[in-house]
This record gives C-alpha cells, sequence and structure tokens, in this order.
C-alpha cells in the first residue's frame, strides 16, 4: 500500500502505483482533470505526491508513447501553416506541461532519434536547457559554461535602447546607447525577442593584439577617431522630483525662487537657472551642487514667541539642487499633482557620456574589461587594406578562459560584414568554421581571419598577422564618470566625528580593517597613526579620578567638576571614537576612567 | 678541534655545528678554514634573525589567511579509491587551530614493529584486533524475551567463523561489561538474565540496548581500518582514534604511530609532542592544497598555542580569551562580556600592545612605533661649568 498525498495532504492509499499514476496522467492529457495537475512518486519515500498547488515551476515537453513522439510531422504542417495553436496542442495530449518532481519519473528524450520504447517525453528543441539572456550568446556551445553564465549576466547590464517611449519616462540611472545595432551574429533568440528593435550593442572591428602594453590584464583599446565619430556614446538620465508638501495650521511648501531672508539662502549665483516659477528651465547647463528646483518650507518647530511672527525670515529653504561633481543639461520638466493633490515637480537631467579610460565594455561571451586607453586614429595599426581596428583586444584574454565561442564571432562576423549578411549561430546550430573559413576565402580573404598590420608609428609590417573581424561589442552601465571619486578633508559624521561614507554625500575612502593590518605589519606605526588620526581630538583629563573635565573658555581653564578646582587637569590627545566608546559603556554601567603617567 | 666547535656553542644551533662539524671533516679542511666557516655561518645566521619590532604575530595571521582564501573547500579526490575519509583544507586548518577536543574526522597512522609485518596476513590480524568490534555485529538478532524475563541473542555463524571467537570468551565479555547479570550459552547463542531480584520490562530493556554496544574485541573508538603499504612500508589507517590503548598493544611501532587528535598526542605524549602534531598536520593541510606557507610561521603558532603546556586555540576560550589588554580582548569577540567581566575585577589596561593603541589613536609598539629616544642630561660638574 503506498501513501497517496493531495498538496501535501494524505488522501489515502493505492496497491498498484503504476497503474495509478498511468490512469491520472491519462485522464489529464484527456481534459478529465485539470491539466495544471501533476503527479509524482517519490521513491526514497515510497510516497505519491499531487499536486495543484501555485508556484511551481512547469516546462512543457512533448509526450512519447511507445517510442514515437506524439508531435507527428502532419501535425508539424499543420503548426507551420498556422492551423493549430500551442493551446490545441496541450489539449489534445501533444504537449504536457511538468513540475520538477513529475519530472524525477520521466525519462526525457533530447533529441527525436534517440527516442527508443522507455522514454516518457521528447524535448521540444535541445536549447530549452538555456534561458532567454544565454540563448542571445552566439556559438556558445564553444564556449565554457561558466563564461556563458557571465557573458549572460553581461547582457543585462549593456546599455541600449532600453525602452521605445524613453523619451517619456522618468527612470532612474537610465542610459540610452546612441546609434545601437543589431548583431551581425545573431541567434534564434533575437528573432523572437525581436531584439532588432531594441538593440543594445554595437558591430566593432576589432584586432586580437597586444599595443604598446595599454590592454594588458582585461583592459581594452579604443580607436579614439571611431569614438569621436560617435562609437558607443550613450545619453544618461538622471531625475529629480519634488512636492509641495501641505503642512498642519494652513502651511505649505513654496516652489519659487526663494528670498534673501530665507534661513539657508545660497547665493544669487546658486538660483540663476530658475525662472519665475522657480523651476529650472529646460536645456539649461547646470553644474555641480547647483539648485533646478527652488523651494521654501515653513519652519520645522514653531517656538511659542515664534508664532506670532511668521514673517519671511523664519521660512527655511529647501530647494532640490543636483549633487556633487554631477552636471548636465536640463532635458524635461513635469508639473502635475500626486495621489494627495500636492504639486509635483519632475526634472530629468541629461548627460551625454562619450566613452573614456575607465569605461566597462564587453562582448558577449563573458570578456569584459575597461578601456585601458584611446588612441587616435592616426596611431592605430591598420591593415593592408587600410582598415584600422575599433577596438584591439588581448590575445591573453583567450587562453586560459577557452571563449572560443568570442573568436568564432569575429570570424562570423566577418563574414557576415563582408557578405552583408546576417549569421545565425544559435547554439547547437550554428555554421561550421570550415564553412566560415571557405566563405571568407571565397571573398577574397586569409580563410584564418588573419590579416598584415602595420605599425602606425614606423610603417613597417607586424611580423604576427593579426587576427581581425567583426564582433557585437556592449556598453555597460558601470561609467567612470559615475564612480570616480576622492577627498582630502570634508564632512564628518555628527556622533562619531569620523569622515561620512558614500560618494554622493562627498565621502571618505575607509581604510578598514585589513588595511590596517597591512600597515601594522609593515611596523608603519606612525604612518597608521595619521591615517587614523580624522576624529582626533583634545580632551581634558582630571588626573585625580580619571575622568574627562570641563573646559571653560571664558577662564580659559579646565575644571574637573567632580573634584574641583584644585586637581591638575591635563591635555590628551585620543580618538574621538574613543571618547564616545567611553561614554557608551558608561551608559551600561560600567565606570571607565584614564590614568595618566608622564611619557618621559 | 672540538674546542673550535666548543667556542661557537652560544652562538650558533647545534644542528648547524654539527652539519659543519661533517662538512668539516668530509672535506678535509685546516683549523683556519674552520673557523672562517664557522664565522661567517654566525654572520648568517644573526642575519635572519628577525629584527625587534617585526609584527610576526600579524604576519603570520596574514600568510595564512591569504592563502586561506585560495582552498578548495574539503574538495574528496580520492572517490573510488580505498581509503579513510579524512576532512582536510581549511575546515581541517580551522579545527586544528580552534583546538577542538575531537577533530570531525579523528584518524590513525599505525605502524607495525617488522616482525609483525612479515606477510599481509599478520597484518590483517592485527588489524582485526585493533577495529572495535561489539557484540551487535557478530549477531545475528537481539530479542527480549518476556517469558524467560531473558534478553537472547543469537550469534551470525559466518562472523563467528570468520574472526574466530569463542563461546566463552564472548560470555565473559558480556559478563564482565554489563555487571549483575548471568549469561548463558544457548543453541544459537547466548541468553541473559538479570541478577536482581525483581525484574521488570524496563531493565530488560536497558540490558538489551547495553548488550548491543558490548565491546567483543579491539580498541574502542576505531571504527574502521585499513591495512596498506607505504612505500615498503606496512601501515594500517584507523578511522576513530584512541592513542593510548594502541601504543599499549605489543605489534605496534610506538615511534612512527601518529593520531591526528591533538589532545591524545598531549595527553599521552607530552605538550611537545603535541608542538610537533600540530606543525605536522598544518603543514600536511597546507602541502595537501598546493600552497607553501613557511614552516616559521606554522611553527609560531605551533609555541603560541601549546606554551603554558596545554593545547590552546586561536578563540575567545583560548589564547585570544587569556590576552592581558581589557580593550583587545573586547575588539576580538563578544566585547560586552569581556567589559562586564573586566568592570567586575576592576581591570587596568596599560594599553601596550597592537590593538588597543589602534583604538586611542597612539603609534602602536611596533616596528617605527617601538624604539624611544632617551637623552642623557648633561651633569653640571662641581664648578658650576658644563662639560
Ligand atoms: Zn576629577
Amino acid at each position: 500500500m503506498i501513501d497517496v498525498f493531495l498538496n501535501e495532504a494524505f488522501i489515502g492509499s493505492v496497491t498498484d502505483i503504476h497503474e495509478f499514476m498511468e490512469s491520472v496522467k491519462k485522464q489529464r492529457r484527456e481534459g478529465i482533470i485539470p491539466t495544471n495537475l501533476n503527479i509524482g512518486h517519490d521513491e526514497g519515500l515510497n510516497e505519491i505526491h499531487i499536486e495543484t498547488t501555485k508556484g511551481r515551476c512547469r516546462r512543457p515537453l512533448i509526450i512519447v508513447e511507445n517510442g514515437k513522439s506524439k508531435l507527428t510531422s502532419e501535425l508539424i504542417t499543420k503548426i507551420e501553416n498556422n492551423q493549430i495553436t500551442w493551446e490545441e496542442l496541450t489539449k489534445q495530449g501533444v504537449i504536457e506541461y511538468l513540475d520538477a518532481r513529475e519530472e524525477e519519473n520521466a525519462y526525457v528524450a533530447i533529441s527525436e532519434e534517440e527516442l527508443t520504447k522507455e522514454h516518457t517525453h521528447l524535448e521540444i528543441s535541445p536549447i530549452t536547457i538555456l534561458g532567454i539572456c544565454t540563448s542571445l550568446v552566439p556559438f556558445s556551445n564553444y564556449g565554457s559554461s561558466s563564461r556563458l553564465i557571465r557573458g549572460s549576466k553581461i547582457q543585462k547590464q549593456g546599455l541600449g535602447l532600453y525602452a521605445k517611449n524613453f523619451l517619456i519616462r522618468n527612470d532612474t540611472d537610465a542610459s540610452v546607447l546612441h546609434y545601437a545595432q543589431r548583431p551581425i551574429t545573431t541567434t534564434f533568440m533575437h528573432d523572437i525577442f525581436n531584439y532588432d528593435s531594441r538593440p543594445s550593442g554595437q558591430n566593432l572591428t576589432i584586432a586580437v593584439m597586444s599595443y604598446e602594453g595599454y590592454n594588458m590584464q582585461d583592459a581594452t583599446i579604443l580607436n579614439r577617431g571611431s569614438v569621436e565619430r560617435g562609437l558607443a556614446r550613450s545619453t544618461f538620465f538622471r531625475p529629480y522630483s519634488t512636492t509641495e508638501l501641505r503642512y498642519s495650521g494652513g502651511l505649505m511648501d513654496q516652489i519659487g525662487i526663494p528670498d534673501k531672508e530665507v534661513k539657508g539662502y545660497k547665493s544669487e549665483k546658486d538660483y540663476r537657472h530658475l525662472e519665475d516659477d522657480g523651476i529650472v528651465f529646460t536645456e539649461a547647463q547646470v553644474g555641480s551642487e547647483e539648485v533646478i528646483i527652488g523651494r521654501t518650507s515653513p519652519p520645522r518647530f514653531l517656538g511659542s514667541l515664534e508664532e506670532f511672527n511668521i514673517a519671511a525670515n523664519t521660512r527655511r529653504e529647501s530647494s532640490i539642487s543636483i549633487g556633487e561633481e554631477t552636471q548636465g543639461i536640463v532635458d524635461m520638466t513635469i508639473i502635475t499633482e500626486n495621489e494627495e493633490g500636492n504639486r509635483l515637480i519632475q526634472t530629468r537631467l541629461r548627460e551625454n557620456r562619450i566613452p573614456e579610460i575607465g569605461d566597462k565594455f564587453a562582448s558577449r561571451h563573458g570578456q569584459k574589461g575597461v578601456i585601458g586607453m584611446l588612441i587616435p586614429h592616426i596611431d592605430m595599426p591598420f591593415s593592408s587594406r587600410g582598415i584600422t581596428p575599433d577596438i584591439i583586444f588581448s590575445p591573453h584574454s583567450i587562453p586560459s578562459r577557452m571563449t572560443v565561442s568570442h573568436l568564432l564571432e569575429v570570424l562570423a562576423g566577418k563574414v557576415g560584414a563582408l557578405n552583408s549578411k546576417l549569421i545565425d549561430a544559435t547554439t547547437f546550430d550554428n555554421p561550421s568554421e570550415e564553412s566560415l573559413r571557405k566563405q571568407l576565402l571565397e571573398l577574397g580573404f586569409s580563410e584564418d581571419g588573419k590579416e598584415s598590420f602595420y605599425n602606425p608609428i614606423t610603417g613597417q609590417k607586424f611580423d604576427a598577422k593579426i587576427y581581425t573581424g567583426n564582433i557585437y561589442y556592449l556598453r555597460l552601465k558601470h561609467m567612470v564618470a559615475n564612480k570616480l571619486h576622492a577627498r582630502a578633508a570634508g564632512r564628518v559624521q555628527l556622533l562619531t566625528r569620523q569622515p561620512v561614507e558614500g560618494r554622493a554625500m562627498g565621502g571618505g575612502l575607509r581604510v578598514g580593517e585589513m588595511e590596517k593590518d597591512c600597515l601594522v605589519a609593515h611596523g608603519a606605526a606612525l604612518l597608521l597613526k595619521e591615517r587614523f588620526d580624522s576624529d582626533k581630538t583634545i580632551l581634558h583629563i582630571c588626573e585625580n579620578c580619571g575622568m574627562f573635565a570641563t573646559y571653560d573658555y571664558f577662564k580659559n581653564k579646565a575644571i574637573c567638576t567632580r573634584c574641583g578646582s584644585d586637581t591638575k587637569v591635563s591635555p590628551v590627545e585620543m580618538s574621538y571614537a574613543f571618547k564616545l566608546f567611553l561614554d557608551e559603556i558608561r551608559t551600561i554601567g560600567i565606570d571607565s576612567q584614564i590614568k595618566l603617567k608622564d611619557k618621559f | 678541534m672540538t674546542d673550535i666547535f666548543e667556542k661557537y656553542k652560544d652562538k650558533l644551533p647545534g644542528a648547524i655545528l654539527e652539519e659543519i662539524k661533517l662538512e668539516s671533516k668530509s672535506n678535509e679542511l685546516t683549523q683556519a678554514e674552520i673557523i672562517r666557516a664557522l664565522d661567517e655561518s654566525v654572520k648568517e645566521y644573526e642575519a635572519a634573525l628577525i629584527a625587534p619590532g617585526e609584527a610576526i604575530g600579524i604576519i603570520t595571521a596574514e600568510s595564512f589567511g591569504e592563502a586561506g582564501t585560495q582552498m578548495t573547500l574539503n574538495v574528496f579526490h580520492f572517490a573510488g579509491v580505498a581509503e579513510i575519509q579524512v576532512t582536510r583544507g581549511l575546515p581541517r586548518l580551522i579545527e586544528l587551530f580552534d583546538a577542538r577536543k575531537e577533530p570531525s574526522t579523528p584518524s590513525m597512522e599505525v605502524y607495525l614493529k617488522p616482525e609483525f609485518t612479515a606477510n599481509e596476513k599478520t597484518i590483517r590480524r592485527v588489524a582485526s584486533f585493533i577495529k572495535e568490534m561489539k557484540l551487535q555485529e557478530i549477531s545475528s538478532e537481539i530479542s527480549l524475551n518476556i517469558m524467560k524475563q531473558s534478553v537472547d541473542i543469537d550469534f551470525n555463524e559466518e562472523k563467528i567463523k570468520l574472526y574466530g571467537f569463542k563461546k566463552e570468551e564472548i560470555i565473559e565479555k558480556v559478563t564482565k561489561d554489563l555487571k549483575n547479570v548471568t549469561v548463558k550459552e544457548t543453541k544459537k547463542g547466548i541468553t541473559i538474565t538479570s541478577n536482581s531480584e525483581e525484574v521488570n520490562l524496563s531493565m530488560l530493556y536497558k540490558i538489551k540496548e547495553n548488550a548491543k554496544s558490548v565491546l567483543i574485541r579491539g580498541i574502542s573508538k576505531i571504527t574502521q581500518v585499513l591495512p596498506k603499504k607505504e612505500d615498503s612500508k606496512y601501515v594500517i589507517l584507523c578511522a576513530g582514534s584512541n592513542l593510548k590503548e594502541v601504543l599499549n598493544m605489543k605489534e605496534v611501532e610506538s615511534k612512527l604511530t601518529t593520531t591526528n587528535n591533538i589532545f591524545e598526542i598531549s595527553s599521552s605524549l607530552g605538550i611537545e609532542a603535541a608542538r610537533q602534531a600540530i606543525i605536522n598536520e598544518a603543514l600536511s593541510v597546507i602541502e595537501n592544497q598546493g600552497l607553501d606557507i613557511n614552516i616559521r610561521h606554522v611553527m609560531f603558532l605551533a609555541d603560541i598555542m601549546t606554551q603554558t603546556g596545554v593545547v590552546r586555540g586561536i578563540t575567545r576560550g583560548g589564547i585570544s580569551g587569556e590576552k592581558e589588554s581589557v580593550l583587545a580582548r573586547a575588539s576580538f569577540e563578544t566585547p560586552i562580556n569581556h567589559l562586564i567581566d573586566a568592570s567586575l575585577t576592576g581591570e587596568l589596561d596599560n594599553l601596550k600592545s597592537v590593538i588597543e593603541n589602534v583604538i586611542i589613536n597612539q603609534p602602536i609598539p611596533l616596528g617605527t612605533g617601538l624604539p624611544g629616544l632617551m637623552s642623557k642630561m648633561k651633569k653640571e660638574d662641581k664648578k658650576g661649568a658644563k662639560k
């Protein structure tokens, strides 16, 4: 007797597992019981589980009976002629959806040729083992799986035409690539997802070589001439928004150019981009920390005296200004209302992003790298046909990563570009290297994809032939302009007096635990002290009781409030964080005293 | 000759002196040449000494830490090969330095005296005497007989024959081990009855459960044995460890036999042996992972762990919890507990170590922060004029 569970609840038991399961499956295929029901026999526990709940991952497979696929050639022609729909195929019991548990009991053939009597299902296509992003990688059956995973992750970061209505959208951190192109080397997934209308990269001419060491490790060299002609340029959009809030007592925010009397008034220069309504005019070029929406708010706390004196000078400035080290052109402003009926102002800044040193680029094969150098067109190596590459890719990136697919795409891209044809390089079903070589030879090129290149400075021919072709490259969203950051002195946290964190705040770069260890290991004691003195303070300590003394600035004298004025009080330099630590352990009832001793 | 070396006794370690002695003899060096060789050696030796103020602790920690990031996590390479599974890699290193009382996979390498390694048969016989064998393993059925108020045990005849057990031998062992019971021989095995006057079911059940784990033969805790030929020497690899008992066996070569349980070594062979065992175990892990960490770091760590005469781990219950400074202890783990404990006894932190001085932002007493400058004040002579 085997127990049967429906949605994890016991409903009964059966004697013949096989007969029971087959009859359930038969009835499901005939449409007598719901098609979203799955049944599975757990051999370990010897239990039968029937599931109808939501949230299970299910996938379609072709049903096989007696070693024969139920999707006959007759049906295939019907599909081709649009006479039958997917829906009907599932209803007719040709295709069924299995969940993970039922799949454990199924024996699935990958192709129709290998079907035997034992098989229960047939894969619709071998590429269903890959997801959407992975299917977008051409020649992916020639690459290693880890690179394929990286390649499909990278494609999500590529800039492109992310939405066709981007002009009227207000997304955060949105970028749009200029002159995005469809890839020459495509896969079937590009067609299915209409990739051509929302592409996210460009077909570049690549040369696989090292050049002046600027493409060592994973760096790549870009042709400055190509960049100046518009290669991989993008526009970065940054939205800002504010509302005119209402407060109790009929007070509310006011959008407009603040009066000079307002608390926290910046300077006339900061408000110069604002129009009379307090909102920046479109196409204004705004720079670091400049105001784009002027606003004043009522005072935060109303004292009893100030209640009778609500004059302009008690309002405070609360304008929206753009961040430090950011700039841009005002692209669009929307004035509307939010759900509560308050006036809502949304502004969008636009910034032209030209590729610069440090910007990240990648091919679709997990070969990512940053720009190591932009070389002027005249200093780029050129082929005997006068072609200068857009990008120089280091050959050292290939052997250890074994991305043969990357190299094949170069070859296929070259053939496609010369033939003005798209190359379909779908996984498991792509042109062979031999056929690509043959086509290249027919086009009058060297069949191995290599060409003679010349040193632009001396004019001499390079000894080695250079592998060159066309490849689809993505500009990734990680841009130097969004990340470059350094600071000297600056803002500190109120509590610890240590520098604030984060680029947007103009924060410091942390010397952490391991960096500290490094300095200790080198015995650089004084350097370590200097690095950590960002919060140093001078504290007065009573030598009698070891507590912090009070410094009286009127008398210019430190006094211990506990022991009186007779005890000796000495100034001591220490980190403010330590003072804070002593204060904090006092709050949990642990007294701490500092004993002073003359150093010499 | 010997008096030259006698002179250098304090300047060079014995091993180096011994080496120079041998080399000078084989190369027929003259007296002057030997002195020169010794002087050069002293120079090299002193140059190799670590400088005062070197941060050896943190360098050791980083030497392990950096290599630790590259360690593959406990990958089992011997699939299909007759091997006893032993924890390796980072998990082993962690349990070693934490000084866990019991390793996650205790194991032993038992070497035999030459007279017992003549053929494989004797080795297998010795191995079978090492492996722990419980009554349950040689019995086919253990059942309660409620009518007779007894526990009936039927033996597995095949195993009895294979291991050469005698029923009397088993009866003796069971009687001795279970106490206050009478054991009688039956057709298929033995039957156990209690000697106490009142016998109830739960008592009988207890006897049954205890009878299962009566040690019939072998050494307790050793669950698996694997005789193996290791470059012309026979070794018995054991899963489980019981060094004291194994060393008591007359067949065992005690000089070579080891375990990976540091505490067993410490209690049976002493702390110096434990120190060496820590070094050997750590080095074997490092070597096994294909890494290269200088032996001096390992030795330093082993020294620190064993310097008090007992094995202590680098944990908050071990070395790190015994630091002198309150702030240093609090900055490692569970700060509040350390602070409260320190406040109860009114501890004084002299701020003599590294972490405390980083916390209060003072120069650390290491490297350039170590030396101080002392100036001698000029004394005024009797006439009042300064010299
Ligand atoms: Zn005081």
